[in-house]
């Protein structure tokens, strides 16, 4: 493989796992929220507690590691996305901010508070709403650069179909992906009342999820018709993750095999974004920046490389641990270690 | 006002926000990892009580630390594209290396939280420190490499503004980054031995008397006497490699106008411009020639052998004075109380003493400020020294001033709330009541 499909892959495979475990914390902040209003935050927040409080952190790091490898392996990127992004960037870093330390001020610090629970909750929306822009300004159309410099047209942003579809897509997914995880959770902490009002709302989202994605590619084939062509091309990716979709759905209605469910829910994210990624290729940036054209020299880009393959030596295996101590330690799961920590 | 200018503000507020809480990142797992070990071996459960009660307050501005730290990362290539893409090309590798630094501690910091009682054998559970001591030093590390590169810039050569001949490790091998990274690292080590000092010494001078603030104290002072003698000592060398590599830094510093031996260094004082001559200072014969190459007759470059559009602002000489001095002052107070320690007839708790170390933690933490807007500054007007200037490196993009604004009430918020939440988590919850609870001491 060339160095810019390298590089390329193994960015876009760990935001695929940012987008995962995200979801599953962004969407467990407004359930959280919902659940307070709604009374029943009894029944839910144990289960969701149980399972962020450990890994919250690390969620975070999958961001960072994405941002860096972007700029590692393809510094251009930091030039022109650098150069327009500033405002929409520096509003999607002051919701960051004010979720992550929200949140551990919350939860480490004094009890539940609802000005916090409130802000945890709308941030979990509201940031993968303003991430997913992103995605839409890399299609096109939306930055230019003139003799004056790079400029992004914000108000074009805001009146264009595409964009609106992408962004109702994430804001539901989000949704969608964090309640089939937490109702596998609950269902393995013999939690029934959590687990089912959870399988609701995870069956409440499906519908959405899949009407957003079928917006997307409507909006997608008038505003950028060649990607869209290519997309065409590789349809079968699109198509498995439709499979995955009515598989996770059936399995949950069914109450059968949560876990299985939660693992096709991957499945059909996980198809989707890589069949949209590399329909997407060879742009960056449609038309300024390509992957071929922004590479880093191969110097630098071999020795990216031997660290990340010598990184994911010392990853996988403590990501390993962190999994087998929380998620597959069903006294854990359980809540029979409750007094441990501190 | 300018892109530039406000793009300067920006990083410097966010910096200088971020640094208090990536210190305490640094600095404060090691103390923990220390008062647990020695707990456990001494079999001495006040040990293990303060090394859970640091980890609850540490866990708070953690994550402080690790969204104002997400802030820069974006944020250093929204408001410094060009330097980014320059950098991007040549340094980006210790900055990838740094993210697998954060995914160690993060994910064994969860760890370490979430499992203190749950294995037999109380040595595994302080295992899961070691991880976290040595991801968050390495993510300074790398990170200070990063900084290294951008005063002594190597590893590449220019070609028609692109960077060629690309060697990354001899890029992060660059000649600042030795002396940059020791001092970095020690001094960060000092400042949290210093601030849990303070707390220790704040309560036993409102006279909580209990033995659990006395061995906190013990524990924190020793050790941050050694950690004194090692940031002053990694704090000359830096002096040294300034006079070899960034004379013009050290000049500015010293207001070291003709370059001559037996340099005397000069403390405080007022200069005048028009003359050269600086007034009311305190002057120490040969001193600087010392500083710089460890001999009287050692000659130290001066600034009228640099031409004055590349000198840097004057003012850097207090930033520079007031570092050494309070390193001068964090020596002493910590000797005095190792020594009153080992003479057995001592007193370490003398008031006189326990004030001194309070007020030593805002101290450090005014000295890692001092000592980075010095570094940083001194380095004017290059942002890449002799590659890129600071003002061709800025973003374009307009808002950069009201960004500025959003991001100073933001931190302002922040810094407040971070305040009151631990001081709320403390509050009602006291260190001898939770020792009596739990372990019946
Ligand atoms: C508690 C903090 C602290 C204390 C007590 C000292 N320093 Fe410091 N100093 C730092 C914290 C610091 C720092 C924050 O870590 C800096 C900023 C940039 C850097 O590399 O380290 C620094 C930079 C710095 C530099 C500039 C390095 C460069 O620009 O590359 C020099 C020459 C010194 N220091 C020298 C000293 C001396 C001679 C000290 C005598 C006691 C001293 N420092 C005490
Ligand atoms: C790896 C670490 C660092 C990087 C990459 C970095 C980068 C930068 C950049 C790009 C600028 C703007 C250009 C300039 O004015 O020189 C700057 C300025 C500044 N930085 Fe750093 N910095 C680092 C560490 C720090 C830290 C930890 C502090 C802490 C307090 C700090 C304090 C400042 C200040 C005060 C300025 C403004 C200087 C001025 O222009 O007046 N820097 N830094
Ligand atoms: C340009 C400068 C800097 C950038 C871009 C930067 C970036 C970051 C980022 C992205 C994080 C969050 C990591 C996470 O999620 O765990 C972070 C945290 C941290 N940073 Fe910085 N940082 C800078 C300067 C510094 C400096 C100068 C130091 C040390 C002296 C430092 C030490 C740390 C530490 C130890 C943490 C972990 C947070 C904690 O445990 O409290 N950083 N930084």
């Amino acid at each position: 493989m060339s160095l810019e499909m390298i590089g390329i892959t193994v960015l876009w495979t760990f935001l695929y796992g940012y987008l995962i475990i995200a979801s599953i914390d962004f969407g467990a902040g407004f359930f959280s929220y919902y659940s307070m209003k709604t009374k029943k935050d009894h029944i839910v927040n144990t289960v969701i507690e149980r399972y962020l409080s450990p890994v919250w952190e690390v969620t975070n790091v999958f961001l960072i590691f994405f941002i860096v490898g972007v700029i590692g392996f393809f510094p251009d990127t930091a030039y022109y996305y650098g150069t327009a992004l500033l405002i929409p960037g520096s509003v999607f870093l002051i919701l960051l901010t004010i979720r992550g330390s929200f949140y551990a001020f919350a939860h480490y610090g004094v009890r539940s508070n609802r000005v916090y629970m409130f802000l945890y909750g709308a941030t979990g929306l509201l940031i993968p709403a303003s991430l997913s822009t992103i995605l839409t300004m890399s299609e096109g159309g939306f930055i230019k650069e003139t003799d004056s410099g790079i400029t992004l047209s914000i108000a074009q942003l805001f009146t264009n179909s595409y964009s609106w579809a992408v962004t109702f897509l994430a804001i539901v997914s989000v949704l969608y992906i964090s309640s089939s995880f937490l109702t596998f959770y609950a269902n393995r902490a013999n939690d029934t009342p959590a687990r089912e009002l959870l399988r609701k709302y995870a069956l409440a989202w499906s519908g959405p999820t899949i009407l957003a994605s079928l917006l997307v590619f409507w909006a997608l084939s008038r505003h950028n018709p060649d990607h869209f062509q290519r997309a065409l091309e590789i349809g079968w990716c699109f198509g498995l993750s439709l499979l995955c979709f009515i598989g996770a759905v059936f399995l949950i209605w069914k109450r059968k095999c949560f876990g299985l469910a939660f693992v096709l829910v991957m499945l059909q994210f996980g198809f989707a974004f890589f069949g949209y990624g590399a329909s997407h290729l060879p742009y960056l940036l449609d038309p300024y920046i390509t992957i071929q054209g922004a590479v880093t020299s191969p110097v630098l880009g071999k020795a990216l490389v031997i660290t990340f393959i010598a990184g994911l030596l010392v990853l996988i295996p403590s990501l390993g641990l962190l999994l087998w101590l929380f998620l597959f330690n069903a006294k854990y799961v359980r809540g029979e270690h409750e007094q441990e920590h501190l | 006002m300018d892109a530039v200018f406000w793009s300067r503000i920006l990083t410097a507020e966010t910096l200088s926000f971020h640094i208090i809480f990536a210190t305490i990142g640094v600095g404060v797992p090691l103390f923990i990892s220390l008062a647990e070990a020695w707990g456990i071996w001494k079999k001495d459960n006040h040990y293990i009580m303060l090394a859970k009660r640091w980890t609850r307050g540490f866990v708070i501005t953690v994550a402080v630390g690790v969204v104002t730290g997400t802030c820069i990362g974006l944020m250093l290539s929204l408001l410094w594209p060009q330097f980014m893409q320059l950098a991007g090309n040549v340094i980006s590798l210790p900055l990838f290396m740094e993210t697998f630094a954060f995914f160690v501690e993060a994910i064994f910091l969860g760890i370490y939280l979430y499992t203190w009682d749950r294995f037999k054998n109380p040595w595994i559970h302080w295992a899961s420190s070691i991880p976290i001591v040595i991801g968050s030093s390495m993510s300074a590390l790398f990170i200070t490499i990063v900084n290294a590169f951008m005063n002594t810039p190597a590893g590449f050569r220019l070609e028609n503004g692109k960077a060629v001949d690309i060697d990354p490790i001899a890029a992060m091998l660059n000649p600042a980054t030795p002396s940059k990274v020791a001092h970095v690292l020690s001094s960060a080590y000092l400042t949290c031995g210093f601030l849990l000092a303070s707390i220790a010494a704040y309560h036993i001078l409102k006279g909580r008397n209990h033995v659990y603030y006395k061995k906190a104290l013990r524990l924190t002072m020793i050790t941050g006497f050694i950690l004194a003698i090692a940031t002053f000592a990694a704090g000359d060398i830096s002096g040294k490699f300034l006079a070899k590599h960034q004379p013009t830094k050290l000049a500015a510093a010293e207001w070291h106008f003709e370059t001559t031996k037996q340099a005397p260094l000069v403390f405080g004082g007022v200069l005048n411009k028009e003359t050269q001559e600086v007034k009311y200072g305190i002057k120490i014969p040969f001193a600087l020639s010392i500083l710089a190459g460890n001999s009287p007759n050692h000659e130290v470059k001066g600034l009228n052998d640099i031409p004055q559009d590349l000198w840097p602002p004057l003012y850097i000489h207090y930033l520079f004075d007031g570092m050494v001095a309070i390193g001068f002052y964090l020596l002493l107070v910590s000797a005095i109380f190792a020594i009153e320690w080992y003479r057995k007839k001592g007193n370490q708790w003398s008031p006189w003493l326990l004030r001194g170390i309070v007020l030593g933690a805002p101290l450090a933490f005014i000295a890692i400020q001092l000592g980075w807007i010095f570094a940083e500054v001194g380095r004017q007007p290059w942002i890449i020294t002799g590659v890129l200037k600071v003002d061709k490196a800025a973003t374009t993009a307009d808002h950069v001033s009201s960004t500025t604004w959003a991001f100073s009430a933001l931190f302002l918020a922040l810094g407040i709330l971070t305040c009151i939440v631990l001081y709320r988590l403390f509050r009602h919850n006291r260190a001898e009541d939770e020792l009596a609870k739990r372990y019946g001491l």
